[in-house]
């Protein structure tokens, strides 16, 4: 076997390895760590890029790795198809830059806390990527907990309340981890299996059992919580607000998607969507997310810490999605798939820019942000994409994942569904253009600077890149977002739409 | 008296875990002690754990270990959810773990583990 | 004949282009206005050199990138396009002189943001002007929007936060309303490319289904288009610059707002579906209410640039209801005032500039006596106002012959009364002020200060006061020939649809 063969492993392998030894290496010296881990979050990068190629090679086959060549269902394996690729190669992307974005907020720590930082930054990596590529439901429920653990970790570390909201995060996560265990009795009770391809083909005789519709309930509930899907979104808000401030733009962006992804993998592959317990559920999807589109957008409106606002924001694109996957055909799942991998670039940007503005001047009042486009450029350039992007308006990528959510509801003729997509735009706008107002019209706000900024773009320069990259790349997905859909999304269908 | 037997025999010990699973998930709500709603939270997480321990089991079939001579699979218990939970009762440690020293640093900063005493003085 | 060519992205990317150079070039004012002018004459020079080809039945047409899976960012040039694409590019030379002479003279600031946003515009309209299917007309159109958000905030206060919000608030929405009814469109149909003539059939859908598409896709127009009641943001946005202004009613928002209410009906429905739903008249209706209320508000107007704010909204409705009555020769006309009203308003702005800047006088009752020290401006405005109220040898007088010619073709001799009432109605609110200016004396008590002339404002007032008459007397004069292009628009929606007239 070549080294190419292996790289779906590396993709976990690498970090995993690099959080082993960094407190270790932060021990020697005290960025030897924060190095590695970045190292190594580039291999994987790279692995995940390696992966989509082989994988998009011939039209979309499905790359299987098989975990000390034990076959399935006996076995782990790791099965990557062209939907996992994409999803992959975001989450690798994210980490990798927001890795480099998180160096300044810890340039004051003491080895350990900074070694500390970026080993729970690494293991949080591994189970995002884990349970994405993972085709073990039981495999899932590690990485499941070994991604929320490491992200209760990252969240405490934000400061003074941010050990409470860690706290209660994990209180109400558990539950979410327990029923997603619960879950898995249940499919293993019934299929004895574990490994997805398998159960989705053993489980077809007990759709109509009640045990069936018990355990969709309780992924439902598992996964809803995760995701911070209406009304189980209640530990976000904090959460993501006192968050640490170098590791929100990946929190944000990548731990509540990966659920969503996971639970569209389990209704669309697994359980397949054509029987009557799915069909009920797509519909109580359909509902929770229409009142998290509302409700989240609402609360957001009433926010005037940036932070809380962006994760009551948050709380409506996941209700986009849920809405994605509850129309139940082939332009839905579409925008679905898309709009995750769209927002956690948005939300991942707007976190960083937030980051950004907290670092240099203590500040997360967004009505004290006036005059900021003189004072930090590529940010407010930045902020610009995103808004537009958030708001929906051509060609950045928010646009064309509402586009495919609108051409599924026009072809699942389910009309309320945009109506409900316009009014969130036009919510959306509503607070998002409310930043630009502040940021340029609003006379200059007296901030205090806290850290004078080195260059002439107002921050570390390893912060503005990041924040120049990640608001570039809404742009290029919008612009690319065609070839995103026909040779990504496209090729990795479930077979419920092939038919 | 037959059905309660028999609803004893085939449903009894699932009905019993998920009343332990909901009692745990009912003491995380209303139990206003941080504390206290770690302990619940691990009294769920041992539901779970139970449930599979309850449905590997299996009518005169012995522990998974081979006895000479006999081959047949319909005389083991199934060892898989077995090795499952130790995975997940290791899980549970370290979730437990992480919690309390959250809990430990939340009695260091607000000085208690009471919810309306540390709500109290989070909100100052 | 179909040509791939680039040449419509071209200048839209020198648009592009000069935004981009202008905002790095903050330091440098020169050197960033003439980034602008380039950009200013290269964009005519694209888009005039594919006039000629136009006119001899070639259509441009260029894909840069798909868009969605089966929708591509594409340009194609036709007629009525270039009519306007034409028009546009035209009219942001003199527009960008005048920019400059005003923004220096009136020491206005954020002057980067300014030049950079209205670069953007202009690149937003081409793209509208040109756009060969409704989702690439739609990224344009937003993009439109976005872009003139800080056009209207440009002053920064007060009036201009609340003037953006309403702009924003009306703009956005109906943006998203479209959005829903362009999604409805090719999911009922399966294509978004513009045909003339319409690609949309009564078998399609039900009844109502088309006619809620209608009125989704008009909304957007209509609310650019300032057709009442979707008029509110227009007079508000009389808070920003008076180039602004002129931009805003004379060159790109609004008259995008009547492109668009155009191709629906001509190059999405079609006239013959149309008369079949019978929603056409609901719009003709409305558009005629505009004229007269429009008309009637703008007579008690003391403000000059509200004034030709409402002007303007009474003066748009023209062209919607020319859309709206489906004939030939309504349609030829709606072209026409396209052209027409865009000049002679474009004029009438720079001039209601010119005296801001030279006298900072804004109200009509100061203005008695300034013509004999403004003659060339307040002679500019009074031929532009001349034409507004469709005086013949001048540009206005042709297209509302056609328009009336139109009403009558289309048996509704009603509309041609509500155009000439609408025409009295001009006179009356804009020779008062010509009036006054020439005829009235000076005030004795105060005695005003004229500031310095700036000839980078006056010249482009005659220039397109010029224009006007000169297209007026010979609307075939010059390539792009306006006339033959709008008959040949009209002509290519109406074929093969002889009923209704």
């Amino acid at each position: 076997m070549t080294l190419g063969e292996h790289a779906p492993v590396f993709v976990v392998l690498l970090p995993l390895t690099a959080a082993l030894l960094c407190l270790l290496a932060s021990r020697l010296h005290r960025e030897l760590g924060g190095w590695l881990v970045q190292l190594s979050l580039f291999g994987s990068f790279l692995a995940s890029l390696d992966i989509t190629r082989t994988v998009l090679r011939d039209g979309g086959q499905t790359l299987h790795y098989w975990m000390g060549d034990w076959s399935p269902p006996i076995g782990i394996e790791f099965a990557v198809d062209p939907l996992n690729c994409a999803v992959l190669c975001t989450i690798t992307f994210i980490a990798l830059v927001v890795s480099f974005y998180s160096v300044p907020f810890l340039s004051e720590e003491d080895w350990m806390h900074y070694g500390g930082y970026y080993t729970l930054y690494a293991l949080l990596t591994v189970g995002l990527c884990g349970m994405v590529i993972t085709g073990d439901i039981f495999n899932m429920y590690v990485y499941l907990e070994v991604m929320s653990l490491a992200g209760y970790g990252l969240i405490a570390l934000g400061g003074k309340k941010s050990m409470l909201a860690a706290f209660r995060y994990l209180l109400v996560g558990t539950i979410g981890a327990s029923a997603y265990l619960l879950g898995v009795g249940y499919v293993y009770a019934l299929t004895g299996s574990l490994h997805i391809p398998d159960i989705a083909v053993r489980i077809q005789p007990f759709i109509h059992t009640p045990l069936f519709a018990f355990a969709v309930a309780c992924f439902l509930v598992a996964f809803g919580i995760k995701m911070a899907l209406f009304p189980l979104h209640g530990w976000q808000p904090d959460a993501y607000t006192y968050a640490h401030p170098g590791a929100a733009g990946f929190i944000s962006g990548c731990m509540s998607k990966v659920p969503a992804y996971a639970m569209l993998r389990f209704f669309f592959f697994m359980f397949g969507i054509h029987n009557t317990v799915m069909q009920a559920l797509l519909d109580v999807l359909g509902i929770m997310g229409i009142c998290g589109i509302l409700i989240g957008s609402l609360m957001a409106l009433a926010q005037y810490d940036f932070r809380r606002m962006l994760a009551y924001s948050s709380v409506a694109q996941l209700g986009y999605i849920a809405v994605g996957m509850a129309m139940g055909n082939m332009y839905g799942f579409i925008g679905a798939v898309l709009h995750l991998i769209n927002h956690a670039f948005m939300k991942c940007c707007l976190f960083l820019i937030i980051g950004g503005i907290t670092y240099r001047f203590g500040e997360v009042n967004l009505y004290r942000i006036g005059g900021l486009n003189k004072k930090m450029t590529v940010s407010t350039v930045a902020v610009c994409f995103a808004v537009l992007s958030m708001v929906g308006i051509p060609p950045t990528c928010g646009f064309f994942s509402k586009w495919y959510l609108m051409l599924g509801a026009y072809e699942g003729h389910q009309y309320i569904y945009i109506g409900i997509l316009v009014i969130s735009s036009l919510l959306n706008a509503i607070y998002y253009f409310r930043i630009i107002e502040q940021m340029f019209v609003q006379r200059e706000a007296s901030l205090t600077e806290i850290h004078k900024p080195d260059s002439k773009f107002g921050l570390p320069m390893n912060m503005v890149l990041p924040i120049g990259i990640t608001g570039l790349s809404i742009m290029v997905l919008g612009i690319y977002s065609m070839d995103i859909v026909t040779r990504v999304i496209k090729l990795g269908l479930p077979e419920v739409f092939l038919r | 008296m037959e059905a309660l037997n028999e609803f004893l025999a085939r449903r009894g010990i699932y009905t019993l875990v998920l009343i332990l699973f909901f009692l745990g998930v009912y003491g995380m709500v209303l139990s206003k002690n941080y504390m206290k709603k770690l302990m619940a939270m691990n009294v769920m997480q041992v539901a779970v754990i139970f449930f599979f321990l309850c449905f590997a089991q299996k009518e005169g079939a012995t522990i998974p270990i081979l006895v000479p001579g006999n081959v047949n699979p319909a005389d083991y218990i199934n060892p898989l959810p077995h090795a499952l939970m130790l995975t997940a009762i290791v899980v549970s440690m370290g979730t437990t773990g992480v919690a309390i020293a959250l809990l430990m640093r939340i009695k260091e900063f607000y000085g208690s583990v009471e919810e309306s005493e540390v709500l109290r003085r989070a909100s100052k | 004949m179909t040509l791939i060519d680039p040449r419509p992205f071209l200048a839209i990317g020198v648009a592009f282009l000069a935004a981009l150079l202008v905002s790095c070039s903050r330091k440098y004012p020169n050197i960033r206005e003439m980034w602008s002018t380039v950009a200013s004459l290269l964009m005519f020079g694209f888009v005039a050199s594919m006039a000629k080809g136009v006119m001899d039945g070639i259509t441009y047409e260029y894909t840069l990138f798909m868009l969605t899976d089966t929708i591509g960012l594409t340009m194609r040039v036709d007629p009525a396009g270039m009519i306007f694409a034409a028009l546009a590019s035209l009219l942001w030379i003199p527009i960008n002189f005048y920019s400059i002479g005003y923004m220096r003279c009136h020491h206005e600031a954020e002057q980067t943001g300014y030049f950079a946003a209205f670069a953007i515009c202009m690149a937003a309209t081409m793209g509208i002007a040109m756009a060969g299917n409704l989702l690439t007309f739609f990224v344009f159109y937003e993009m439109l929007t976005i872009a003139s958000y800080p056009l209207v905030l440009h002053e920064r206060n007060a009036a201009a936060l609340d003037a953006s919000r309403k702009y924003l608030a009306y703009t956005l929405v109906s943006g998203q309303l479209f959005l829903a009814g362009v999604v409805g469109v090719y999911c009922i149909s399966g294509t978004m490319d513009f045909t003339a003539g319409g690609f949309l059939e009564l078998g399609m859908a039900p009844k109502w289904v088309l006619q809620l598409l209608f009125i989704l896709m008009i909304l957007a127009g209509s609310v650019k288009a300032a057709v009442m009641p979707l008029h509110g943001w227009l007079p508000a946005a009389m808070v920003a610059p008076t180039p602004v202004s002129a931009l805003l009613h004379a060159v790109a928002v609004v008259k995008t707002g009547a492109f668009a209410v155009l191709r629906v009906i001509g190059f999405v429905f079609g006239p013959k579906l149309l008369y079949q739903l019978g929603t056409a008249d609901w719009l003709a209706w409305a558009a005629a209410l505009t004229i007269l209320m429009s008309s009637f508000i703008a007579l008690k107007q003391d403000n000059l640039k509200r004034r030709l704010a409402f002007s303007t909204i009474g003066q748009l409705s023209y062209i919607v209801l020319g859309g709206a009555l489906l004939t030939p020769l309504a349609f030829k006309g709606a072209y026409m005032h396209l052209v027409a009203h865009a000049l002679m308003k474009i004029t009438l702005f720079m001039c209601a500039g010119t005296i801001i800047v030279r006298t900072h006088l804004t109200e009509i009752s100061q203005m008695n006596g300034i013509g004999r020290r403004m003659p060339l401006t307040m002679g500019c405005f009074a031929i532009a106002s001349m034409g507004i109220a469709g005086m013949p040898f001048i540009i206005g007088f042709i297209s509302k012959w056609n328009l009336a010619l139109g009403a009558l073709q289309a048996g509704r001799p009603l509309f041609v009364a509500v155009w000439v009432a609408s025409a009295l109605l001009a006179m009356a609110y804009l020779m008062p002020v010509v009036r006054m200016a020439f005829f009235k004396p000076e005030p004795k008590e105060d005695p005003r200060h004229y500031g310095s002339i700036s000839y980078c404002m006056l010249i482009p007032i005659c220039f397109t006061a010029l224009l006007a008459v000169v297209l007026g007397c010979d609307p075939e004069l010059f390539p792009p020939d306006f006339y033959r292009l709008a008959t040949i628009a009209a002509d290519g929606i109406c074929r093969g649809w002889g009923g209704g007239w």
